[in-house]
């Protein structure tokens, strides 16, 4: 069976593409329940300045999709988004794993919280630097 | 070109606002200005950096559009590493710049 993942993907809709937005949203999300992926969540980040010009347009209406998926959906999405002229840019970042890796983080931290209620020993390691900086640095 | 970023004007969330124990050192030719250097995501307890807060990535991009050396952020290098990621790949989707002009 294959794993499930998750993943975030932003693209960049022409600026003078505006009342387009909705429209190519649902119709990438369409091409994701096709594949078999899910839309955990589709959100319009507006239009913004862009840091630099792409095929000379200054700003661009960003949004962002998060899917569940195996990935074929991934592919699919991708390759209509790159025949798409109306996309500018397009980035897909996987983030189950480290979004497990933060939970996981998290939990420790919890964890230790919970064996050592009375102090924040562990978030005081800067104590020390602080000292060998200031021998180094002695007049 | 070299930036000399110790004489910059701080106006970013790298520096560490918070200490006081600037000292200059009595010798050699430049003042060096030491203070406390801590990672402020490790104080945050930041698991994740994501490219998409501009924001907080802007303050480890100075004016050139170059990331800022951790020697100067003292940032540590497991974040130092997330947030070289994170802005990457901002910059990639053109939330941030490669270089400016």
């Amino acid at each position: 069976m294959d794993t499930q993942r998750q993943y975030e993907v932003v693209f960049i809709v022409d600026p003078t593409a505006d009342d387009e937005v909705s429209r190519l949203t649902d119709s990438f999300k369409q091409v994701i329940t096709d594949q078999g992926g899910t839309v955990t969540k589709a959100e319009t980040m507006g239009k913004r300045q862009l840091a630099y010009e792409i095929l000379h347009k200054k700003e661009g209406t960003f949004v962002l999709l998060e899917i569940e998926g195996s990935g074929r959906e991934i592919a699919e999405l991708e390759r209509r988004m790159r025949v798409n002229d109306r996309i500018l840019r397009y980035l897909t970042v996987r983030v189950d794993e480290d979004r497990r890796r933060a939970q996981k983080l998290k939990d420790r931290r919890a964890r230790k919280a919970a064996k050592r209620p009375s102090s924040g020993a562990s978030s005081r390691r800067g104590g020390g630097m602080e000292f060998a900086e200031a021998g180094s640095g002695g007049e | 070109m070299s930036t000399n970023y110790e004489d910059r004007p701080r106006g970013g969330g790298y520096d560490n606002d918070d200490d006081q124990d600037r000292r200059s050192m009595g010798r050699g030719g430049g003042r060096r200005i030491h203070r406390r250097r801590v990672c402020r995501f490790c104080i945050d307890k930041t698991d994740l950096i994501d490219f998409k807060d501009v924001k907080l990535l802007q303050n480890y991009l100075p004016e050139r559009g170059k990331i800022l050396p951790r020697r100067i952020s003292g940032t540590c290098a497991t974040h130092q590493r997330m947030l070289a990621e994170a802005i990457k790949r901002a910059r990639n989707i053109a939330l941030l710049p490669y270089t400016t002009d």
